[in-house]
């Protein structure tokens, strides 16, 4: 690891202020930005600790949720009105790395991890844009199993590894922000960015901004919905594909629905098309499969990774009849 | 005044440098050896301890983050006689090479903390519900972050069920 000084951070305040100071990096549960540090991909001058702020998670009286950025993973997923009214999301969060790393990591770190690409960990052997802009993808001519068939670009074709960002995309979920010029909101699709020409840029945020709440605005149906996640092995593995879904079914037909896709794209993928195609039809397998493929009609597949998009298509399936067959969320 | 961190009941002084992880601190700084450093990226669960009862892992931590917490690694869990976990390891050949074991067994005491809060897992199929049946893929699922190459699972397994029944006695 390079050299850096460390403070906590008491108020907001405080660490707009030590954030400001030039190579200052926010830093959460440590999980993500403590191996980067250590693989020197990630060289601050300064850490400002930012989980001695708020970290409560208020259910308010219009039924939304709001989370404090530095409420653990744990916390989330345990709240009882997560469970009960947003299993998508508490099942999403513990579907993510093995649970000690989920009682370390901050809601708002998650949302701020870097891809887990092997060639933009692999300094010395590698070529990657994300990591130094300019130099070239390895990935994209390279072993891309587990790389992205939506969104990517010629620069770069990684995947966003987070579980509980592929919730909350499906749930319109809303970015509370600070910074020097005060306090803004962001809507949690908008956060992070598809990689175009600049993949070393993964959100939209300005320098020295930092994620204080998360907003889950209340949703009728969302107590009908569930994550499933599609891995290598069966636990502790990222995702080759996920998906979050809700669904709001009348007599047959599907009134509403959300689902947003994970593994197969630079974001957290919000199916947009998808659930156009859905509502007001009714629902069925048919249905499904007709309409993730016209989410997955653009779906560029690289020399390893074509089977995602069969995966995709099959899971927001299996996803979507699951909850069209039965209301709870069964994993 | 310099930052302390309580381990295993001493308080201690913190590095000055903050890039010392927690594991690190442990094991160079305190020759408390027991916590393992696998793989030092979070992918085995061999360098496991407990933060206020909680399970992390200290290769992920720095130990500046944890400043006035009382961290309980493998060596703080004997009181005189073997933890009655880890006297379910040996009786149901919860390890060969031994390697994983102490960041298994204090990932299971995490665990078993975590299960009766009622957090739920992956696996969990009514996340609403109050009470979690702690089946066999509960417990697999949950342990899941602690890898083992000789691939002791099963007995890891079993010593935990053991001590679970003897604690609800």
């Amino acid at each position: 690891m390079n050299p850096f000084t460390y403070a906590r951070a008491a108020t907001v305040a405080d660490a707009l202020r030590m954030g400001a100071q030039p190579g200052a990096k926010y830093l959460g549960g440590g999980t993500n930005l403590v191996d980067l540090l250590r693989e020197t991909l990630e060289r601050p001058a300064a850490l400002v600790d930012v989980t001695q702020l708020s970290n409560a998670i208020e259910e308010r009286p219009d039924g939304s949720l709001l989370i404090g950025a530095a409420a653990t993973n744990t916390a989330l997923a345990e709240h009882q009105a997560v469970r009960s009214r947003f299993p998508l999301l508490s099942r999403a969060i513990v579907a993510g790395a093995s649970a000690q790393i989920r009682n370390m990591a901050t809601v708002g770190g998650n949302m701020l991890q870097r891809t887990r690409c092997s060639y933009f960990y692999d300094e010395d052997g590698a070529r990657c844009n994300k990591r130094s802009p300019g130099q070239g993808c390895d990935a994209i001519d390279g072993f891309n199993r587990m790389h992205a068939v939506l969104g990517a670009s010629e620069a770069c074709v990684a995947t966003h590894p987070s579980d509980m960002c592929v919730a909350l995309a499906a749930l319109d979920a809303v970015i509370h922000l600070q910074g020097a010029n005060g306090a803004r909101t962001l809507p949690f699709n908008d956060l992070h960015r598809l990689p175009e020409d600049r993949p070393e840029l993964d959100t939209v945020l300005e320098a020295g901004e930092l994620i204080t709440a998360i907003e889950v605005p209340a949703l009728a149906f969302s107590a009908r919905s569930n994550y499933r996640k599609v891995r290598d092995r069966s636990s502790y593995a990222f995702a080759l594909v996920s998906v979050a879904a809700a669904i709001d079914i009348e007599d047959g037909i599907v009134r509403d629905v959300r689902v947003a896709l994970g593994g197969v794209a630079h974001k957290p993928w919000r199916a947009w098309r998808l659930e156009a195609a859905l509502r007001g039809r009714q629902a069925g397998e048919a249905l499904f499969h007709a309409a993730a493929d016209v989410e997955l009609a653009d779906a560029r597949p690289l020399r390893d990774n074509a089977f995602k998009i069969g995966l995709a298509r099959n899971t927001v399936a299996a996803v979507l009849s699951s909850l069209s067959a039965n209301p709870g969320a069964q994993p | 005044m310099p930052m302390t961190i309580h381990i295993n009941g001493s308080e201690l002084p913190l590095p000055d440098d903050p890039r010392v992880s927690l594991l690190d601190l442990l094991r160079d700084r305190l020759q408390l050896s027991g916590a393992k450093k696998g793989c030092n990226q979070g992918a085995c669960g061999a360098c496991t301890v407990l933060v206020d009862g909680q399970r992390i892992l200290s290769c992920l931590a720095l130990a500046v983050q944890y400043e006035g917490r009382s961290v309980i690694s493998i060596e703080g869990l004997a009181d005189g006689e073997l933890h009655p976990l880890q006297q379910a390891f040996i009786e149901h050949d919860g390890l060969q090479c031994g390697y994983c074991t102490p960041g298994q067994i204090c990932s299971a005491i995490g665990m078993e903390a975590e299960l009766r809060r009622g957090v739920p897992s992956y696996v969990t199929e009514d996340l609403a519900g109050a009470a979690i049946a702690p089946t066999h893929e509960e417990l697999r699922e949950r342990m899941s972050g602690n890898l083992c190459r000789c691939g002791a699972y099963n007995g890891i397994v079993a010593a935990i069920v053991d001590h679970r029944g003897k604690e609800a006695q």
